[in-house]
């Protein structure tokens, strides 16, 4: 049975793409074969924090047009074996996607014996983003400790309750995962930032794991690594984390606590 | 900032100033997407309707807010009648 997951979040800039790239190749590593698809249809970005940019032939958009087979359009992943990426159309704008377009494809891979389909929503509310979340099974919301994110994040949980298919057939509701991303254990404890606790008060969804703000970020994209092989880095290990616990398996948070240096602690007094 | 906050007096959290915020926002947005809380100009001119069949009472003269406190809200009627001509 295909699950399809999307990872969105409302806001731009939180880290979907980074999830969605970390997310789907931990799958991989687990030995479910699994697509990730760029719906940011435009401004594709996915490819390139996949590492596939130049092998990009094809697109989501040629698919749907049927100016190209889904399998040629599929690219392997260069890291894992049962990965493949869909990236999106550089030249045409989110009107490109229909739901039927976007229904034919999701079928197509649910023939072809895929596990897990992971949907890298753009940001915004709009056609693309809506698109993206309208066949979710499941969704991760990836949102930042910081208010506009929040908000964002609260906006597009209430779309997916009233859009996706799950909730206009009447079935059971989409299942919704919070990941909170950029996060700094030292901020939240000095009361610079909210925690993680507070955001999912805020949100009300089940959280499924926290993600450092972390400089391997950047370098993962820099060189077109998703995250989650550097490793020995706590942002892969998190990400790590997140696929177990979505896998159903019980794993502590990790790397949400601040510990002060040892000296600071001594002369000033803890807090 | 141990130190900061001994020489200069602690200052509120700026992490606890935006969850009060997000709460007031979060709520205000749920409450209007379930009710579409324009119901309040409808219900100011019902309320008029009413009034004006027992009192004669000028349409500015009535009032109706709505207002978040925490977990409750509360509908403020506030109706001025015509001074009585004695």
């Amino acid at each position: 049975m295909t699950r399809v997951v999307v990872v969105t979040s409302g806001k731009g800039g939180v880290g979907k793409t980074t999830t969605s790239a970390a997310f789907a190749s931990g799958l991989a590593l687990r030995g479910y074969k699994t697509a990730v698809i760029d719906f940011d249809v435009g401004l594709r970005n996915l490819d390139l924090i996949m590492g596939c940019e130049r092998r990009v032939v094809y697109d989501f958009v040629n698919v749907i047009n049927g100016e190209a087979k889904l399998t040629q359009a599929l690219i392997k992943d260069k890291n894992c074996e049962n990965l493949f990426v869909l990236p999106a159309s550089q030249t045409r704008d989110k009107d490109a996607l229909t739901e039927e377009g976007v229904e034919k494809v999701i079928k197509e891979l649910e023939h072809l014996g895929y596990d897990y389909i992971v949907c890298d929503s753009p940001a915004g509310i709009e056609r693309g983003a809506v698109m993206a979340l309208t066949f979710a099974d499941e969704a991760i919301i990836t949102t930042n400790p910081e208010v506009s994110s929040v908000r964002d994040s609260d906006r597009i949980l209430g779309i997916l309750q009233s859009k996706s298919r799950r909730s206009a057939e009447g079935r059971e509701p989409v299942k919704e995962h919070l990941l909170v991303t950029r996060y700094s254990p030292k901020r939240v404890e000095d009361g610079e930032m909210l925690s993680y606790k507070d955001v999912q008060e805020l949100l009300r969804v089940p959280l499924i794991g926290v993600i450092p703000e972390s400089e391997s970020v950047l370098h993962a994209s820099n060189q077109g690594t998703p995250a989650i092989h550097l490793k020995g880095t706590d942002v892969s290990e998190a990400y790590v984390d997140v696929v177990a616990r979505f896998l159903g398996e019980e794993r502590p948070l990790r790397f949400v606590n601040y510990e002060r240096p040892g000296l600071m602690k001594r002369l000033f007094g803890g807090k | 900032m141990s130190l900061l906050s001994l020489l200069f007096g602690e200052k509120k959290k700026t992490a606890a100033v935006a969850k009060e915020r997000l709460q007031l926002i979060i709520a205000r947005e749920h409450g209007s997407a379930a009710r579409g809380a324009d119901f309040l100009p409808e219900l100011q001119r019902e309320l008029i309707a009413v009034i004006s069949k027992y009192v004669s009472v000028n349409p500015d003269d009535i009032k109706v807010h709505l207002e978040k406190q925490d977990n409750y809200e509360v509908l403020e009627v506030n109706i001025v009648l015509p001074e009585t001509k004695g």
